[in-house]
């Protein structure tokens, strides 16, 4: 029986443009997105299809959250937002087909992703703002010995953002994958012993299919909270006085 | 993370006969590959969904926002028209109804007048029949009562013959006659 990890391997594909597995579902999940938001909206219908009307409430709900945190000047950074949350949303929710791979369950895949974020945020926020943009460092109403510590903190929680913001998307993500694999292989496992204690073998598969519906919560959820922490930090690029 | 690292350069360290050996999210060979493959993926949906689709549902949602408003405005301008025809229809009623009304009294008052006049006419017309008759009437009457003088005399005169044997003289009867009829 496969380890619980063998899914996350990254195997080669067409090694002379390193081309993988990862490669794939990456580019799988962009070619789905634009695909199928392509497809959805062909009809530029007035009253909107099925599908029109799920690319449609995809596009309101990011607009939305993205708007609720940072005002209308955030709605610049939408189309990074909207590219985020899909191809967040889409990795995670592709990876939930048996046998396919998780593009977000490896650490490097999200802490790209959230760099991405923290560096749009700095750069952004330094090119706005100026010096300025430090500000964020120094909330307002700490007096004035507290002042240091408070700069040493808030620096620390900035820095970490990043960390928390990846290591988050990529724990969820890879943790869920191998709770499942676990529990799919105890039931191999008890089928495999035989005689009585192969009667078992159900109570490991209701639990694999809790959890693969618990997965797709997950799954939505996680995607959803990138986007939201995004947006949290791109407000703090658009408006650094808090 | 470190029992993994190690792990991993255990792995590599024996050569890496087993490629599944080692967990494979922290083996930093595959970063590359994944980071340039990553690169390009995300630069190529962002490029995508901010120049092709994104416009294209914007554009499907403002249009929307857009036809309602529009409908909106069209509905309530409609809406108005109505309501102006409706004022404008009660006032028409309202005057033709008071045009009715007083159409209908002049004509009721017409013909009483022409009635009336009518039956003056034949009032006139009327009395003045009356009137000739009754004239008719005393014209008759006065030759009647001439007449019975006349018989009234040749009767006297016959009479008085017979009795006497001579006729008495005209003054005599007439003179009679006079004293008989006061």
């Amino acid at each position: 029986m496969a380890s619980p990890i063998e899914q996350f391997q990254i195997k080669p594909i067409i090694p002379a443009i390193g081309f993988t597995n990862s490669s794939l579902f990456m580019v799988g999940a962009a070619a789905l997105i634009v695909g199928g938001l392509m497809f959805a909206s062909r009809k530029r219908a007035i009253v909107p299809g099925r599908s029109q009307s799920i690319a449609e409430i995809l596009h309101e709900f990011v607009a939305g959250t993205l708007k609720d945190a940072t005002g209308q000047e955030g709605m610049k950074f939408f189309p990074l937002v909207f590219s985020l949350f899909m191809f967040v949303l889409t990795a995670n929710l592709l990876g939930m087909i048996p046998g396919f791979f998780t593009v977000t369950s490896h650490v490097i895949v999200t802490f790209a992703l959230a760099l991405l974020v923290i560096g749009t945020v700095v750069v952004y926020g330094f090119i706005k703002h100026g010096t300025h943009f430090l500000g964020l460092f120094s909330p307002p109403g700490v007096p004035g010995w507290l002042l240091p510590f408070i700069v040493v903190i808030e620096i620390i929680s900035f820095l970490s953002r990043p960390i928390s913001l990846s290591l988050r998307l990529f724990a969820n993500m890879l943790a869920g994958h191998i709770a499942l694999k676990v529990f799919a292989g105890f039931v191999v496992a008890l089928l495999g012993a035989g005689g009585a204690i192969a009667f078992l073998a159900p109570l490991p598969l209701l639990m694999a299919v809790a959890l693969m519906a618990f997965e797709f919560f997950v799954a939505v959820l996680q995607a959803y909270v990138f986007t939201v922490l995004t947006c949290i930090y791109l407000n703090d690029a658009l408006h650094p006085g808090h | 993370m470190a029992q993994a690292q190690t792990t991993n350069a255990t792995t590599e360290a024996h050569g890496g006969a087993h490629e599944d050996v080692g967990f494979p999210p922290l083996k930093t060979e595959t970063f590359a590959g994944q980071l340039v493959w990553l690169a390009i993926t995300f630069v190529l949906l962002y490029v995508l969904l901010s120049r092709l689709v994104l416009p294209r549902l914007g554009g499907i949602l403002e249009n929307r926002r857009s036809t309602i408003a529009t409908d909106l405005d069209d509905a309530a301008a409609m809406k108005q028209r109505a309501e102006d025809a409706g004022t404008a229809y009660e006032k028409a009623l309202a005057e033709a109804r008071s045009r009715a009304q007083g159409l209908a009294q002049e004509t009721r008052s017409k013909l009483a007048a022409e009635s009336d006049a009518k039956r003056k006419v034949l009032e006139a017309e009327l009395a003045k029949r009356l009137a000739e008759a009754e004239a008719t009437i005393s014209a008759k009457k006065a030759q009647a009562m001439g007449n019975v003088r006349g018989i009234a005399s040749d009767t006297a005169t016959a009479i008085v013959e017979r009795l006497t044997g001579k006729a008495p003289s005209a003054q005599t009867i007439q003179a009679a006659l006079d004293a008989v009829k006061a």
